[in-house]
């Protein structure tokens, strides 16, 4: 029952939003409505050490498909993080006027409910579905809203993600054909992919993973993912880069990895190594750009390429990693770009050298900027820390001949990251104050700052929280 | 039985309407009760149809078998059907615009609906070859109704030139059929009667495959139909892009499915494959080059197509369905778009620029519409597409064909998107020919609610066969 509120709190508040007129109340709306949702998701997150809760429904019989959800430790966790992070946004977002706010909010909501299905559905059609409209209200977002460029961009993005997806969908009818009574159940698709011929299993593993590579994204298929962050809109640029991210790391674990278990482990290789490119280049771009969006849509790739070598490890240390630093990542990267929206918003700029003295004008706001930041570059005593630690240690105990290079060249890239990130804050924060009318926080900035700050904190200090969970 | 009759008829007393009645609207309203009466027509041959069975009858022998009912074919029909109905609600306007014998073009729609019906049941060539020529010549004048327009005459001679061509084609392919055979009807078929193949019999087989192909736009037979579509009257091209191009494809289907089955080896993968690839990288290829819409569908209806060809090459149960999925969704969603078109002044895709502030509820019509036809989950065009690759993919061989389909899938975006773009995010004044009336709404709020409705549950539409 709760699962079922999951989808139906953000699609229905979501749906309403586009009949209000007037912009006060279409936030409140929309905020009441993320706060169900978080509370739901909170209730159902909190029940999953009793049971993991399941909903099933019939929905097309005849082909097999059904309505099914279930709630296992990382689907909820995944919940959990997407129903933290929109009123998070919508609070710290509240001050900001926005176009046809309606529309917006209402968009924002029906994305979220899509990333509640990815996330819950238990069934691949259903999947699929979520997958692709988890997708359309965010084009449309991505679109109407943001930089100059933003239709270029946001076309690229979602004929990109498309383009994967319809891969997907061939590997997906293909493998359902081979059903035994033509089913999409996960448990059947689970015994099929796994009775598959090898080779098969290995043509299916490669059109799966395009889809779920380009939404990650690794390396070669990321070039969608700098531009799109830097025109969007903040609110969208964290949907994009705190959630769906996640969807395409969830599908691998969920959708991918168990589902064809025997392909050639020279695939998990070349993976690691694309991950590892991923890593490096990332770092490498982020330290040369001069634009903080830019710089943290890098850093971005970066971080996911460690948490992509975490699930082809294959070891127990590194998957609960994966799952640890989805969630740590959510949180950290939502408060980055929030911290530099706001900066954004009070230089009027984005560009490096145009900014500097933040320190000296808004203290509590370079406080939250430096925390973040530590846990960004996975600091002890933060969030960040505990789920990178878990993925080194998991990568160091592979199997695979070549752990030991991966997990030190992977351990380059928090050297690297440090770089850029600790630049950065360097440039913001201090030298020459470039503007004297600079305010710190406002009440709803500071509210929704403090809790990824706490969040952050506790975390990192007693991950224990999220780690017995797992 | 019932409505083939009832259509001839119909088309009739529309000529006669069309003498006594000079009220332009009048003709409108008296077609769209004549299709009404169709539609209940169709589903009383349905519910007779299934009454028989019920009792373990027989169906009766239509015409010493050169007809045979089933389930499946009645259910088609009653389908297209019901599309012209809300063809005609939403384009009569636009077609009591177009010239001054409006009774005739009602008229001919009732011809071309003679021939959907024949097409759908048709169990004898001679029978194909009929329903393919009433459903053409009515095309052929209707391509060229707009006489003042030299576009719609030059369509006209074109579509007419090229359609008596491949109709010359597919006389001969029947014509050696029965020669190397001794026989009209397609379940008679025996292709190794004299113990060895029929190689007269695999080139008839190959002149039906080329006569069909070209009927239904795929490459390399598609050159007439951008001209013909772009030059026609807007509400015909309409009406020639959906119902007329599925219900071709519906008899190619069977044709090829149940006459040539035991042969596919010969015409299956192979050609069919380098048909369809050719079909589906010319028409989005070419589409995506575009500058106006209308064009643009034209280019896309030969994509469309394309998907539609797996049918043909699935030829098993999953193929079946599927092409009935694919044909309404295929069909109302074209229509939905060509309704939009029809209000717009300018066809170009600058013509769409701010459409969605300034008339948000088209807007939305049109990207549901066209969401559908590139095959995005939550519309028709979704199971549609899923349902013909699945009918594919149920052969050997055809893997990597889907793979190169659902890539060009990807293309269309390229297209259907520059569309919702320009509504959406692009700034401009949009001038509409006319005002949307309340039934215009209805009309289009019917076809995304259906749009969706299939989108969700497509075993609505399959509960009949």
């Amino acid at each position: 029952m709760l699962l079922i509120l999951l989808l139906v709190i953000p699609l229905v508040t979501g749906l309403a939003s586009f009949a209000f007129r007037k912009t006060p109340a279409v936030k409140t709306w929309a905020l009441i409505g993320a706060l169900a949702t978080l509370v739901v998701a909170a209730l159902s997150f909190c029940g999953i050490k009793e049971s993991i809760p399941e909903a099933n429904y019939n929905w097309l019989p005849s082909l097999g498909a059904n309505f099914s959800l279930q709630g296992s430790v990382m689907a909820l966790l995944m919940t959990l993080l997407t129903a933290i992070v929109f009123p998070l946004v919508f609070i710290a977002q509240w001050n900001k006027d926005i176009e046809q706010p309606s529309r917006f909010y209402g968009l924002m909501l029906l994305a979220q409910s899509g990333l509640m299905g990815v996330f819950l559905a238990n069934d691949l059609l259903l999947f699929y579905f979520f997958w692709e409209l988890a997708l359309i209200p965010v084009y449309f977002l991505a679109g109407q809203w943001g930089g100059k460029d933003r239709i270029k961009t946001s076309f690229k993005f979602f004929v990109y993600t498309f383009l994967g997806s319809l891969l997907m969908l061939a590997g997906l009818i293909y493998l359902y054909i081979q059903t035994p009574n033509g089913s999409f159940d996960y448990n059947t698709i689970l015994a099929t992919g796994a009775s598959l011929p090898i080779a098969s299993q290995g043509t299916l593993f490669i059109l799966f993973f395009i889809a779920f590579g380009i939404k990650m994204p690794i390396f070669p298929l990321h070039s969608w993912q700098a531009s799109a962050y830097e025109q969007t809109l903040t609110p969208v640029t964290i949907v994009l880069s705190a959630l769906m991210v996640k969807m395409g790391l969830f599908g691998v674990m969920k959708w991918l990895y168990p589902v064809f278990p025997h392909v050639d482990e020279q695939f998990y290789n070349i993976i690691m190594i694309l991950a590892l490119i991923g890593i490096l280049y990332g770092s490498l771009l982020a330290i040369v750009q001069t634009d903080i969006k830019r710089l943290v849509a890098y850093s971005s790739l970066a971080h996911v390429g460690l948490m992509i070598m975490g699930i082809f490890a294959q070891t127990e240390n590194a998957t609960n990693g994966v799952i640890t630093q989805m969630f740590n990542h959510g949180i950290t990267i939502t408060g980055l770009w929030l911290v530099v929206d706001m900066i954004e918003r009070r230089y009027q700029t984005r560009d490096l050298a145009s900014l500097g003295g933040l320190a000296g004008a808004a203290p509590k706001m370079t406080i939250a900027l430096v925390v973040i930041t530590f846990s960004s570059i996975a600091l002890p005593l933060t969030n960040g820390f505990v789920g990178e630690f878990l993925l080194f240690l998991g990568i160091f105990e592979s199997t695979n001949p070549n752990h030991i290079t991966f997990m030190v060249l992977a351990g380059l890239g928090i050297i690297l990251g440090a770089i850029y990130m600790l630049n950065m804050v360097q440039k913001v924060a201090y030298g020459e104050q470039k503007s004297l009318v600079i305010a710190d926080m406002s009440l709803n900035e500071k509210i929704s700052i403090y809790i990824i700050l706490i969040v952050i904190v506790v975390l990192g200090v007693y991950p224990n929280l999220l780690l017995q969970v797992l | 039985m019932k409505p083939l009759i009832a259509t001839a008829v119909f088309a009739i007393l529309m000529m006669f309407a069309a003498l006594t009645v000079k009220e332009k609207k009048s003709l409108t309203n008296f077609a769209a009760i004549l299709m009404l009466g169709l539609i209940g027509l169709n589903i009383w041959e349905l519910a007779d149809y299934n009454h028989l069975l019920a009792n373990a009858q027989a169906a009766p022998d239509l015409f010493a078998k050169m007809l045979r009912v089933d389930n499946y074919a009645l259910w088609f029909n009653v389908l297209m059907t019901a599309c012209s109905f809300l063809y005609i609600l939403l384009t009569g306007r636009s077609i009591e615009k177009v010239g001054v014998h409006v009774g005739e073009y009602y008229s001919l729609h009732f011809f071309i609906l003679c021939g959907v019906f024949l097409l759908s049941t048709y169990n004898n060539l001679l029978i194909l070859f009929l329903g393919i020529e009433i459903l053409s010549i009515p095309q052929y004048i209707l391509a060229g109704s707009d006489k003042r327009n030299l576009k719609s005459s030059e369509a006209a001679l074109k579509y007419f030139l090229m359609g008596a061509f491949s109709t010359g084609i597919l006389l001969m392919g029947i014509v050696l059929l029965y020669g190397a055979m001794g026989t009209f009807d397609i379940h008679g078929f025996n292709f190794y009667a004299t113990g060895t193949l029929s190689v007269m019999g695999i080139v008839g087989v190959m002149f039906m495959l080329v006569a069909l192909g070209f009927k239904v736009s795929a490459a390399p037979m598609h050159f007439w139909t951008p001209d013909v579509y772009d030059g026609s009257p807007t509400p015909f091209t309409a009406f020639m892009a959906t119902i007329v191009k599925v219900s071709v494809f519906f008899a190619f289907m069977r044709l090829f499915m149940e006459g040539f089955a035991n042969i596919d080896p010969y015409w299956k993968v192979l050609l069919l494959g380098v048909i369809t690839g050719l079909t589906l990288l010319i028409g989005n290829i070419t589409a995506v080059y575009q500058q106006s819409v209308k064009r643009m569908l034209a280019y896309s209806s030969i994509a469309q197509a394309g998907f539609m060809m797996f049918v043909v090459i699935g030829s098993n149960a999953m193929a079946m369905k599927g092409m009935i999925v694919y044909a309404v969704a295929y069909t109302i969603a074209t229509l939905g778009i060509f309704g939009v078109l029809l209000k717009l002044k300018d066809y170009t895709y600058d013509g769409f620029n701010g459409l969605a502030k300034k008339h948000p509820f088209l807007a939305l019509v049109a990207t549901i519409c066209l969401m559908s036809l590139a095959g995005i989950p939550l519309t028709a065009g979704f199971f549609a597409k899923w349902f013909v690759i699945a009918a594919a993919l149920e052969q050997a061989y055809t893997f990597w064909l889907v793979v190169f389909a659902l890539v060009m899938a990807a293309v269309s975006l390229f297209y259907y998107f520059k569309v919702i773009m320009a509504m959406y995010f692009k700034q401009g004044d949009p001038e509409l020919v006319s005002e949307i009336t309340t039934l215009d709404k209805v009309v289009m709020t019917v076809i995304i609610c259906a749009i969706i409705v299939f989108g969700i549950a497509p075993d609505m539409l399959l509960s009949w066969i």
